[in-house]
């Protein structure tokens, strides 16, 4: 076959795109690829494939969502963890004449994607994981607002994912950071295929996050139950809502300027070039406006975990609701004004770096109101130290340290020594990990006995809390000595030896941590193993406070047999409290969205489209984009969209319920 | 006892190992950000020592309550109160929101202050505490440009440059106009001041001096690509009599710093030792900064050279015409598309080019097998 003709079906895709000449690589590739094979083959043989794609693949139920989600977190912490461990390893051994395991092509491309897929693949589906869980139930709706865009914002991440992992076997990464900053992720200095993968995952699970905010607005606006009047949502709810404002406004402009960028690349344009009137700085800003609300669509959601978790297991209301609400509100609007602070050493004048300054400082007002109000929130209580509240303990604990050292960044002339220094590694990791991380594995511990009808074991949880705790402090707290001792992020080789005992220590932490991810593992498979032990029947394991705990663990498939009607704050805890009887006659009809597969072909229909982009496959390119219109077009006349649970399937169920409260009551 | 024995015997082994360790912790814990040799990185230091202070007012007690209240309020302990239902005090909250306030007022007066009178682009106001500036001072200025991947000083009142060696007067401000040729970086040498971009086609300012000699660290903190780790060069501060000594030396260096000696320093390199150069085109960092150091490739200023003549108007940056950019990938043709390989297909010598869209732009890296963790190789380059 003609070379041309080879270009035109592959593009830039040859042979050498492949690891065939590398024999670890290959070995792993081939690893993968059995691996693969092995689990498709064990579906098959169990006859698994009918089950998954009924009950999950093309499930529009929000709850079966929301665990999907997290199950996607999950797997991909499991391999943005590798690129941190490969990370501590270079750098723990790569001093003076040892240049250290990886070389540049390979470190550069590691770190790059340790970012990506921490805040986009790890850190996003965990919060809307949890926010698609939770959110519903705790506003006594049966599902979301739209609940087959739910399907497909799900699978719309999930096919970012799948981007960002063929890059691992099929041609490289973006080397750029996780930024991607302009212009050395321009055409010009990156002419390869890592940036298109970058801007493709991206963009891709970008539409999945969109719609999911918009999904997420219109159900907790319009789907609340009656009586539940904004200031009487559950905190939680709160922050969901917040979050998902955050999200609506913040991620077109990311959208805008990935687009923007790869019309840099495939057409030829120059809107962050260094010639032609473009300006690399102007990506800097739209990615940072971008980029500062994130940070808090990711820590908020966490915020209102942390509020649950600590008025439940106080046995306490929350400490000043009221102004828990309005400092979201605030944290909220000035998100927005504080982008500059990434940057005040890119030569802003001095009032601009001023005000970008004090604006971040001022957003730690609210923040630090919310950390009193968890305190007083605690004082008085009768604090249960069960997983969740460890976790939130740790994390007021490890937070406000992170929260200081941010406000110390905020001062500009501190900023001008401490920006890109591994201080502000530290720093970000310390909010991060010490706010989201904890946040999620609170939430896991707190809503899984929900999800799966038995709580996870505590055992194995303690294990994988010490260990990431602990691990945390040790891995990074030589990184912010290492910011002060001048030592800059990214750095794959040094000089000075005697930096080389703090990256020791920080691997000895991230070793820790490992253990922490392992016990974790562990501790699902253990609670699955024993889940007769730990089981749950009377769906409220915890003694809970608002909605979700009035339903059964796990929840039916329509969550509540009636509409609740709320009169309070703690909906729940105030049904106990007048001793509220469950509704035993007078089910009816239930209207249930049905599931659809459209999902599933829209998703891999975008992988193809950006798989077929990055490698210059513009046939492929056609042929795909013709088919999601042509998909979405003909889904539109998909009428048969919904069914109904039948009255007495709904009496049978709840009747199971009541028995089972029965028995538990008797038994206990 | 023979557990005892056995601990002791282990005790004794690792006691070596804690004692080196710690040594080499405490004479390696060189913390150069607060302990600095300039005046400038001097007061940036005092101010993150303030503001940490000032912060820690509020963070200690916030840590300490939250301690006490859990292990005070934990469901074991029955004599604690347990109040269920309260959930509001005006007081407290009066408390609990006003405290940051005071503490971000004072810190936001500290920071509306220091940050003007820190600001990279203002000359400074003295060269040690007690020790004001000349009415009539003058500062060197050295022209500072980023390459892929090493640092080029041109000393324009001097006609000399140099390559990775920064030689500075003690106690004599230094002005830096600094730009890059490719990709954005930032000049950081952390015992003198706090860090600025270099950006291509633009061109950024700091004033510092530096007020103890000595030998200091200079790196790039923006990541730049593959050769960034090694983009390090040495600062010296020396007296008077050694810059002037220093200045005559580097004059009697044969290398001249032309064009052509320039195209050819831009291409990428790593780890690159120190060079001196006698003399240097005079012109040289204008055109760096308009990009157009390459023969045929025009300066934005000659293009708009009646602008150049407006009074106040400064060199354009940033849009001169874009005659060497690369074709957009849809507007290659079929055989243009190029191939993108594993990482770990053999890519031969470093050919690395600073030809715009190149496959091999910028492409240094030597490419050698992925070896396992632990495997010593010597450095490269």
């Amino acid at each position: 076959m003609s070379d041309t003709l080879l270009k035109t079906i592959f593009g830039r895709l040859t042979l050498e795109s492949f690891p065939i000449h590398e024999p670890i690589i290959l070995g792993t590739f081939i690893a993968v690829m059995l691996g693969g094979i092995a689990l498709v083959g064990a579906i098959t043989y169990f006859k698994l494939w009918k089950w998954l794609w009924t009950e999950w693949f093309t499930s529009v139920d929000h709850k079966k969502v929301g665990i999907m989600y997290m199950v996607l977190g999950t797997v991909m912490l499991l391999r943005g963890f590798s690129d941190a461990i490969m990370m501590r390893a270079q750098q723990a051994m790569a001093f003076g004449a040892n240049e250290g395991y990886l070389n540049a092509h390979h470190y550069d491309q590691v770190f790059t994607a340790h970012g990506v897929i921490m805040i986009f693949f790890v850190a996003m589906p965990f919060v809307t994981g949890i926010m698609n869980y939770v959110v519903p139930l705790q506003i006594g709706a049966r599902d979301v607002s739209f609940p087959f865009l739910n399907n497909f914002s799900f699978w719309m991440t999930a096919a970012g994912a799948v981007i960002v992992m063929a890059s691992l076997f099929v041609g490289e990464f973006a080397r750029t950071g996780w930024l991607a900053m302009a212009p050395l992720s321009g055409l010009d200095y990156s002419p390869d295929v890592g940036v298109d993968y970058y801007v493709w995952a991206l963009q891709i699970a970008g539409v999945g996050t969109l719609l999911s905010g918009v999904n997420l607005i219109a159900t907790i606006v319009k789907m609340r139950a009656p009586g539940m009047t904004m200031f009487k949502m559950p905190i939680f709810t709160w922050s969901a809502l917040v979050t998902n404002v955050l999200i609506v406004a913040a991620f077109p402009v990311l959208t805008a300027v990935l687009a923007m960028l790869s019309l840099d690349r495939y057409v030829g344009t120059h809107f962050f070039t260094n010639t032609g009137g473009g300006n690399p700085m102007m990506y800097v800003n739209m990615i940072w406006i971008w980029g500062h609300p994130e940070v808090y669509i990711l820590i908020l959601p966490l915020f209102g975990v942390f509020s649950e978790v600590t008025s439940t297991f106080s046995g306490k209301r929350l400490f000043g609701y009221t102004s828990m609400v309005y400092a979201l509100l605030v944290i909220c609007i000035l998100a927005y004004l504080v982008w500059l602070h990434h940057f005040f050493t890119m030569g802003s004048g001095a009032s601009v770096n001023s005000f970008f300054g004090i604006t971040t400082m001022i957003i730690s007002i609210p923040t630090g109101a919310k950390i009193f109000n968890w305190l007083f929130t605690m004082y008085k209580g009768r604090i249960r130290f069960e997983l969740p509240m460890m976790w939130t303990v740790a994390f007021m604990l490890t937070f406000v340290v992170g929260g200081m050292t941010g406000v110390l960044l905020a001062v500009p002339p501190a900023d001008f020594q401490l920006h890109n220094s591994l201080f502000l590694v530290a720093h970000f990791h310390n909010v991060i990990i010490g706010g989201v991380l904890f946040g999620a594995f609170a939430a896991i511990n707190y809503w899984f006995p929900k999800a799966f009808g038995f709580k996870l074991d505590p055992w194995w949880g303690k294990v994988s809390f010490w260990s990431w705790v602990v691990g945390f402090w040790v891995a990074f707290m030589p990184l912010y000595v290492l910011g002060l001792m001048g030592v800059t992020r990214r750095l794959r080789h040094f000089d000075d030896p005697s930096l080389q005992i703090w990256f020791i220590i920080a691997a000895v932490g991230a070793a820790m941590i490992a253990v922490g991810i392992a016990a974790f593992l562990i501790q699902i498979y253990v609670s699955f193993r024993d889940r007769e032990r730990l089981r749950d029947w009377t769906g409220d394991p915890w003694d809970g406070r608002s909605l979700e705990w009035a339903t059964s663990s796990p929840p039916p498939a329509y969550n509540f047999a009636f509409t609740p009607v709320i009169h309070d704050l703690d909906a729940y805890y105030d049904m106990k409290s007048r001793n509220a009887e469950r509704p035993l006659t007078g089910f009816r009809d239930i209207h249930m969205p049905k599931n659809t597969g459209t999902g599933v072909v829209l998703a891999g229909l975008s992988v193809a489209f950006g798989l077929s982009m990055i490698w210059y496959m513009w046939w492929l390119s056609a042929l795909s984009f013709a088919g999601i219109l042509a998909v979405s077009i003909f889904h539109t006349f998909n009428y048969d969209r919904d069914f109904h649970i039948h009255a007495d399937e709904v009496e049978r169920t709840e009747e199971e319920r009541t028995r089972i409260l029965a028995n538990a009551a008797a038994g206990a | 006892m023979k557990n005892r024995f056995l601990s002791h015997r282990r005790a004794r082994q690792l006691a070596p190992l804690l004692a080196i360790g710690a040594a080499a912790m405490l004479s390696g814990c060189d913390m150069v950000v607060l302990d600095p040799a300039g005046d400038v990185a001097r007061q940036q230091s005092h101010l993150i020592l303030w503001s940490t202070a000032l912060m820690l007012l509020i963070i200690i007690p916030v840590m300490a309550l939250t301690a006490l209240f859990a292990w005070k309020y934990r469901a074991a302990n029955k004599d604690a109160e347990y109040a269920p239902d309260w959930d509001h005090s005006t007081g407290l909250e009066l408390v609990i929101w006003a405290a940051p306030l005071m503490i971000v007022i004072s810190l936001g007066a500290l920071t509306w202050v220091s940050t003007h009178l820190l600001d990279p682009y203002r000359p400074l106001g003295r060269l040690a505490p007690g020790k004001p500036l000349a009415a009539n001072d003058r500062p060197l200025e050295v022209q500072v440009v980023s390459l892929d991947w090493k640092w080029l000083f041109i000393y324009p009142g001097q006609g000399i440059a140099t390559v990775n060696e920064l030689v500075l007067p003690t106690d004599r401000q230094v002005r830096f106009r600094m730009t890059s040729s490719s990709v954005m970086n930032t000049f950081w040498v952390p015992s003198m001041a706090g860090m600025i971009y270099t950006m291509p086609g633009m061109e950024t300012k700091l004033h510092a001096v530096l007020n103890k000699p000595g030998r200091y660290e200079g790196r790039s903190a923006n990541y730049s690509g593959a050769g960034f780790s090694g983009m390090t060069f040495w600062t010296y501060a020396v007296d008077d009599t050694g810059f002037s000594r220093w200045v005559s030396q580097t004059r009697a260096a044969q290398a001249r710093l032309n064009d052509a000696t320039y195209l050819k320093l831009e291409q990428p390199s790593e780890n690159v030792q120190p060079m001196r150069f006698g003399g240097v085109n005079a012109d040289l960092f204008r055109r760096i900064t308009q990009m157009c150091v390459k023969p045929g490739i025009p300066c934005m200023s000659d293009v708009m050279s009646h602008d150049m003549a407006e009074p106040g108007s400064h060199a354009p940056v940033n849009d001169r015409p874009p005659v060497d950019a690369p074709k957009g990938a849809l507007r290659k043709d079929t055989n243009e598309k190029g191939s993108a390989p594993h990482l770990t297909a053999p890519r031969g010598q470093a050919d690395g080019s600073s030809e715009r869209g190149a496959q091999n732009n910028r492409n240094m890296t030597r490419l050698q097998p992925v070896r396992l963790p632990g495997a010593t190789v010597t450095a490269q380059g």
